[in-house]
């Protein structure tokens, strides 16, 4: 009888016994980062297990690394908070003192990336360690209690931007640490997210092969934060794509005016020039994203947040390059 | 053939950090210590030292890739000062609670605000508590030795703590003394490749390090790095006598000059116990009873060496460039515990003295001296004082 080979390795290097939540969607991104890391160290050093992780304080430090157990089957080095990178930074140059093939993973949260860590994520990138890092962002600093970090979007609810009578909610708009990181004109750059597994797992695999650093930023879940249904994460994730609220890209070194726009799917009309993405007509509301998550029900009170959060998307996207459409639900 | 050199305190701290030959270098500059780097830089731009250096964009990451080299299984090294060892201060926890035998050479300066370059040892006291031991050099030559002698106890099986070896700023860091540079061939001898015990980061053996501890464990593994410092007092004993054994120069953790019949011990560290041996063979010309002591090792404090030292004086003299507000200087509280249950203990006068770079005179130690003396003779005296305060401006 014929075996289909699976679609990814069956190796774990993420065990089960963690301790997250039911439904987290961050430890489904960093399950299938490391197994796709695995698949490329073989694929580039015959050496399935060549790498070793450091990681950042944060929920999925937290979850995986308890005393005396842990979930890592994969060398792991947790240091602090702001210092992921300037851990990996650590572990790299002496990988190559021993003479170790293989890469380095530094994982960080939003907050750990885009807020405290970005110096160390900076330095990191321009001192060009062969290190890969994997900025996972549920949006918020999940592990202190959800409080709203740089990375959070307008509009959200957190406990550090809690709407009421004068507050909307998150009162800025998200910043795009994807597109500092290319700044650095490092070899490779990526947004990703769990709502495309396939995706993600072969932009790990690219980042993992390059000689050089790499940035991914992977969109995951967090229901506890989200307040979302445990089972709609990889849907809800889906959706942030498939409205315009989440774009998936690459950047290949630093070239920001080459930015590799994804289509999204659901429906949308890409317009291409050139090869290139010049414009995306969406097709699904953004309220279809925000109506599953209660980080987000406040807004339905008063739509003309709603209608901001729509001009902020556009203007982001103005900045990838591309001109987007985005429609509003059908009264 | 060891080689005299010419030299300031900061590249003795380059030359000891070469001949241990740390495969992983992380450090960012900052005054007074700047050479530190630069000098390993030109080692390593030269061939001469076969290392990893990590240009880091801040002190924050200088000790967080040493950690991370560290877990990696390696020797590493790093110098900073002041604000800079402020500034690692959180991972400096870090690093001894993982049991990582890092070595940093500390410029010892004030800490702002007001912004002041020069020394006094504020900097490596104020991390008293994170479980680094801490040695202080009173020369150039003992910047290197100490290094040296750092990473020895550091990596010993029974210690397993990370370690700072201080050196005043200015006065030492770039002042130029000749500089005994032992051999190569007798450093690897006496320190040996740095072969970790464990498997750190490895695929073939995969651990799992800086993890999480509930109140369950906590305890245990901070009570595992105060054994350490425990154990590192006797191993320290040994690494200064095997050192002395090979190289010919001898270290104790207190130094003593001159205490046998003192009244009066003037305490101190750093550069300044130069200065006070000085002072004690002036006062021992005038008839004046008087000793110096030197503390060469800090932390793991040397509780025993400080009691048989206090059974010699009528007066204990501390001379500390550093402060613990309300309190006094540290060694103040330090001494004051070391002694407070033994039945008979001398008098201890404390004196703040130094801070930022002031000049201490011999003037300034006979106003110390005339307080000491106020009580030995039983006169009432001052526990705290400040010595060469200038009122006139306060
Ligand atoms: C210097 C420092 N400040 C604050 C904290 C407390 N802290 C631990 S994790 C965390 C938030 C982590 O947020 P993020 O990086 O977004 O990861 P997440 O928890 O969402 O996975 C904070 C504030 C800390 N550990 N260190
Ligand atoms: S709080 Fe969110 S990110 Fe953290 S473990 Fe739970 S679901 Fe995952």
């Amino acid at each position: 009888m014929a075996v289909r080979k699976p679609p990814i390795t069956t190796r774990e290097y993420w065990a089960p016994g963690h301790a997250a939540c039911a439904g987290c969607g961050c430890a489904t991104a960093l399950r299938l980062a490391t197994k796709a890391f695995s698949e490329a160290m073989e694929e580039k050093y015959g050496d399935p297990n060549a790498f070793a992780i450091a990681q950042a304080t944060g929920c999925m430090e937290v979850v995986s690394a308890v005393f005396p157990y842990t979930a890592w089957k994969a060398p792991w080095v947790h240091v602090a908070f702001e210092n992921a990178a300037a851990a990996a930074s650590g572990v790299e140059a002496a990988w190559k003192k021993l003479g170790r093939k293989g890469k380095i993973l530094a994982i960080g949260g939003d907050g750990g990336t885009a807020d405290i860590g970005m110096q160390a994520l900076s330095g990191m990138l321009e001192r060009w360690h062969n290190v890969v890092y994997l900025m996972y962002d549920n949006e918020a600093y999940m592990n202190t209690g959800i409080q709203r970090s740089s990375s959070t979007p307008y509009g959200a609810w957190t406990t550090t931007s809690p709407p009421g009578k004068y507050s909307i909610g998150e009162d800025k708009p998200k910043k795009w640490v994807a597109l500092i990181a290319a700044a650095h004109q490092v070899p490779y750059v990526a947004t990703a997210s769990i709502g495309n597994p396939f995706d993600f797992v072969k932009k790990m695999k690219k980042a993992a092969k390059v000689d050089g650093p790499a940035f991914v930023q992977v969109q995951c879940t967090c229901p506890t934060g989200w307040k979302s249904p445990l089972e709609k994460g990889v849907e809800i994730a889906r959706l942030a794509i498939e409205t315009g609220v989440w774009p998936l890209f690459e950047i290949e070194n630093g070239d920001l005016w080459n930015i590799k726009i994804q289509s999204p799917g659901g429906g949308a009309k890409v317009k291409r020039e050139g090869g290139r993405v010049v414009a995306i007509e969406f097709k699904k509301p953004i309220e279809e994203y925000l109506k599953l998550q209660g980080r987000f029900k406040h807004l339905f009170k008063q739509p003309e947040a709603i209608d901001v959060m729509r001009e902020q998307i556009k203007a982001m996207w103005k900045v990838l390059g591309v001109d987007v459409t985005l429609p509003k639900p059908e009264e | 053939m060891p080689m005299r050199k010419v030299m300031k305190a900061n590249e003795a701290a380059a030359w000891a950090a070469k001949l241990a030959k740390p495969k992983v270098i992380a450090a960012f500059p900052i005054t007074p210590s700047t050479l530190v780097p630069e000098k390993i830089s030109e080692f390593v731009a030269d061939g001469e030292l076969d290392a990893e250096f990590i240009k880091v964009e801040s002190e924050h990451s200088a000790i967080s890739a040493c950690v991370g080299a560290s877990a990696a299984g390696v020797r590493v090294f790093t110098a900073t000062a002041s604000q800079g060892l402020a500034l690692m201060h959180e991972i400096l926890f870090i690093a001894a609670g993982m049991r990582l035998p890092i070595v940093i050479a500390v410029g010892n300066r004030s800490l702002s605000a007001p912004i002041n370059i020069w020394n006094d040892w504020q900097d490596s006291i104020s991390e008293r508590d994170t479980g680094w031991m801490q040695f202080y050099a009173e020369n150039n030559q003992e910047a290197l030795d100490l290094i040296l002698i750092a990473y020895k106890v550091a990596e010993n099986e029974k210690v397993l703590i990370p370690a700072m070896v201080g050196f005043d700023a200015f006065i030492l860091t770039h002042t130029v003394e000749p500089v005994e540079i032992p051999d190569q061939e007798l450093v690897d001898e006496f320190l040996g490749e740095y072969e970790p015990k464990y498997a750190y980061l490895d695929p073939a053996r995969p651990i799992t390090q800086g993890t999480l501890a509930f109140p369950a464990h906590y305890m245990e593994a901070r009570y595992t790095v105060w054994e350490a410092n425990e154990n590192a007092k006797k191993v320290i004993d040994e690494v200064f006598a095997e050192f002395e054994k090979k190289f010919g120069r001898k270290y104790q953790k207190i130094e003593e000059y001159r205490t046998d019949d003192a009244d009066i011990i003037f305490v101190t560290m750093g550069s300044l116990a130069g200065t006070v041996k000085e002072y004690v063979d002036h006062l021992r010309e005038k008839g004046i009873k008087a000793g110096a002591a030197k503390m060469t090792v800090y932390r793991p404090f040397p509780i025993e060496e400080v009691r048989a030292l206090a059974k010699k004086a009528k007066v204990l003299a501390l001379l500390e460039k550093n402060i613990t507000f309300s309190v006094g200087g540290a060694l103040f509280q330090d001494f004051s515990r070391a002694l407070i249950n033994e039945s008979e203990k001398p008098k201890i006068v404390d004196f703040i003295l130094g801070l930022g770079g002031r000049d201490v005179t011999f003037k300034d130690l006979d106003e110390a001296l005339a307080i000491a003396q106020k009580a030995l003779a039983g006169e009432e005296f001052d526990e705290v004082n400040w010595i060469g305060l200038r009122k006139e401006i306060l």
